[in-house]
């Protein structure tokens, strides 16, 4: 607010202050504020309609079953797992994107984001033809060590896990771009073996980039269908998570997939809440 | 190992002294070619001093294993390091804008060091608040780096580094992240902490003051070559070349020696009170230089040149011309003496230069 008086370029309008769409003196053309206005009306009006047609008199009683506590509880544990695994392998891939040269690494990276634009769906049949019981690795697993990953509450983490991790991955790399590589030079030079330098320099520097893809790739774990639906199935307290399950309500009892979307969205407005206040303003 | 005769390959006789620093650092950098010698004995402080891309940090960091050395050889105390990973080095580094961990106390980055070469924790704690005494610092040990000043920051930088035991210490423009008000004490500071050092340390500037207080030996480095080696007043008296004629604040000339006339390489002949012959270097301080508006008559055993000035600087009371013309030069005068001469940029001008005020020397 403290920059110089400068005159309206054009000089159409009056006074600084005639309209409350303007920043600074600088009028937003009318081509771009109409589909601006419209974009945010798109985005806006579906939750709002969730809201307004949401059975409040009967939420209490449809909340209370156990059904929807029981995939609430199976989407949390399923959707952190995910992010955990996501921690796991992701950050060093990550590292390893960012911090090594090896040939190939521009096609490994298009690779590691390929799962962003990926159907859904996809993913979910690439999955079970990896990890079937006659998958290219599945059939391995389940005639060696009787491991059997479709359809089971694993096999939700891992599809979930597929589709989430390049978030992680990419938020991560982002981050670690950005840091910078001379404080493990530093750290080297004090004595500290490359894996050090990163566990006791790097990590704890880009620990909100970190965080923040954690919550993003959280997200999107929480809300996976395509590929949780194509390689785990839809067992009630098993494989059925939280979008599952509005899906399968919205078919015999909308109030009921209204009232699991609603409570999809208070975990996502949470979320969010939480990302902005801790991370976003912050970097 | 001190037999050998000297056909042996370079690689396998030992030059120097088993003591200290003896290396030739060689790296080739994409059209760039850093190669210098460099020896220092244990307690010597030797400044690589040197115009920007000259290759001063690539020297630096080559010793600390940062970048691989092309060829060449670096021995420390008598063992070869090219081959050792940086990790493994005893040497320390203090970089140019300390690279202090932000997430950790003062204390703790300097704990950082000896707790990765094996200290316990409490050990390494001990050792770091030791050093942070030592560097008074011992009130600001929990500060974060954010919290610190310039100068207190530095301070944690070479206690970080010299809690390691390094043989040789690094530091990378160890002034250049100060402002000037705290550079004079710093400086002060920590040519008192070198001096303590009983290894060797090598410093890196591009500042002729940082490089002459804190050093005992200079090592000028142009282009990835080392032009010039020797004490500060050696240097400072005898430049052999404009880069470091022009830090020292000397006009320095090469040419053709023959008794006490050197014909210059080009442009006229200079008189000087040394009697040389071959190729040698004229130089004289810009304060010896005399400006009149008129020919001055009655010359001796003087030198004077037609002049026009190109460019005028004020510093302190004085004013710098810079001339050009039969000789390019620099001339210091007061303010008083270039007002009276009413110099301005065009301005012609004759300047005069005594012999016994010039110092030639062999080239």
């Amino acid at each position: 607010m403290t920059k110089p008086a400068t005159t309206t370029p054009g000089g159409v309008g009056g006074g600084p202050r005639r309209t409350r769409l303007r920043r600074g003196t600088r009028a937003v053309p009318v081509p771009l504020l109409l589909p601006a206005l419209a974009g945010l009306a798109f985005l806006l009006l579906p939750l709002v309609s969730l809201l307004v047609r949401a059975p409040w008199r009967d939420l209490p009683e449809q909340l209370a079953s156990a059904e929807v506590w029981q995939a609430l509880r199976l989407s949390l544990v399923c959707a952190t797992s995910a992010t955990l695994l996501s921690l796991l392998v992701g950050v060093p891939l990550a590292w390893l994107l960012a911090r090594t040269e090896f040939p190939g690494r521009g096609l490994v990276r298009a690779l590691v984001t390929l799962p962003l634009v990926l159907p859904p769906v996809v993913g979910g049949v690439a999955l079970l033809l990896a990890f079937g019981r006659n998958g290219v690795v599945g059939q391995w697993l389940d005639s060696w060590f009787g491991i059997t990953l479709p359809f089971t509450t694993t096999g939700v983490v891992l599809a979930e896990t597929f589709v989430a991790m390049p978030f992680l991955v990419i938020s991560v790399e982002g981050t670690l771009r950005a840091a910078d590589p001379r404080y493990e030079e530093a750290a080297t030079t004090l004595g500290a073996s490359r894996f050090t330098a990163f566990r006791r320099v790097t990590l704890p520097l880009i620990a909100p980039g970190v965080a923040a893809g954690a919550v993003l790739a959280w997200a999107r774990a929480l809300g996976e269908f395509g590929a949780t639906i194509t390689f785990a199935g839809n067992f009630p307290g098993r494989t059925q998570t939280m979008p599952l399950a509005v899906y399968l309500a919205l078919q015999y009892d909308p109030a009921a997939a209204i009232a699991l979307s609603l409570v999809l969205l208070a975990v996502s407005i949470a979320v969010l809440a939480g990302l902005r206040d801790r991370w976003m303003t912050a970097s | 190992m001190t037999d050998l005769d000297d056909t042996a390959p370079a690689r396998a006789i030992p030059r120097a002294p088993a003591e200290g620093l003896d290396a030739r650092l060689v790296v080739d950098r994409g059209g760039f070619r850093l190669d210098v010698e460099l020896t220092a004995a244990p307690g010597e402080v030797v400044a690589l001093l040197g115009p920007n891309g000259a290759g001063k940090t690539t020297a630096l960091r080559a010793l600390a294993g940062l970048v691989p050395l092309t060829d060449g050889r670096l021995l420390l105390d008598g063992v070869s390091l090219d081959r050792t990973p940086p990790e493994s080095r005893p040497v320390g580094v203090v970089f140019q804008d300390y690279l202090l961990f932000p997430h950790l106390t003062a204390l703790d980055n300097v704990a950082f060091g000896p707790r990765c070469r094996g200290a316990t924790k409490a050990e390494a704690r001990a050792q770091a608040a030791e050093w942070l005494d030592r560097m008074g610092l011992a009130e600001h040990a929990g500060a974060k780096p954010r919290n610190l000043s310039g100068g207190q920051a530095q301070r944690v930088a070479l206690a970080r580094a010299l809690a390691t035991r390094p043989r040789l210490l690094l530091l990378d423009e160890p002034m250049a992240a100060l402002d000037a008000r705290t550079r004079l004490e710093v400086r002060a500071g920590l040519r008192r902490h070198l001096a303590g050092f009983e290894a060797v340390a090598v410093l890196v500037t591009h500042d002729p003051l940082d490089a002459m207080v804190l050093a005992d030996r200079l090592v000028v480095v142009e282009h990835g070559r080392v032009v010039q080696e020797g004490t500060p007043a050696d240097i400072a008296r005898r430049p052999r070349t404009d880069y470091i004629a022009q830090l020292v604040g000397l006009n320095l000339y090469r040419g053709r020696a023959d008794g006490h006339t050197v014909r210059l390489d080009a442009g006229p002949a200079i008189t000087t009170s040394e009697e040389l012959s071959g190729p040698a270097f004229v130089a004289f301080p810009p304060s010896a230089v005399a400006l009149f508006r008129d020919r001055p008559t009655g010359a001796g055993a003087r030198n004077l040149w037609r002049c026009e000035v190109a460019g005028l600087e004020t510093y302190g009371d004085r004013v710098r011309a810079g001339l050009t013309g039969e000789l390019p030069l620099a001339a210091d005068l007061t303010t008083v003496a270039a007002a009276e001469l009413g110099l301005h940029p065009g301005a012609p001008v004759w300047a005069m230069v005594k012999a016994t005020q010039t110092h030639a020397y062999p080239a």
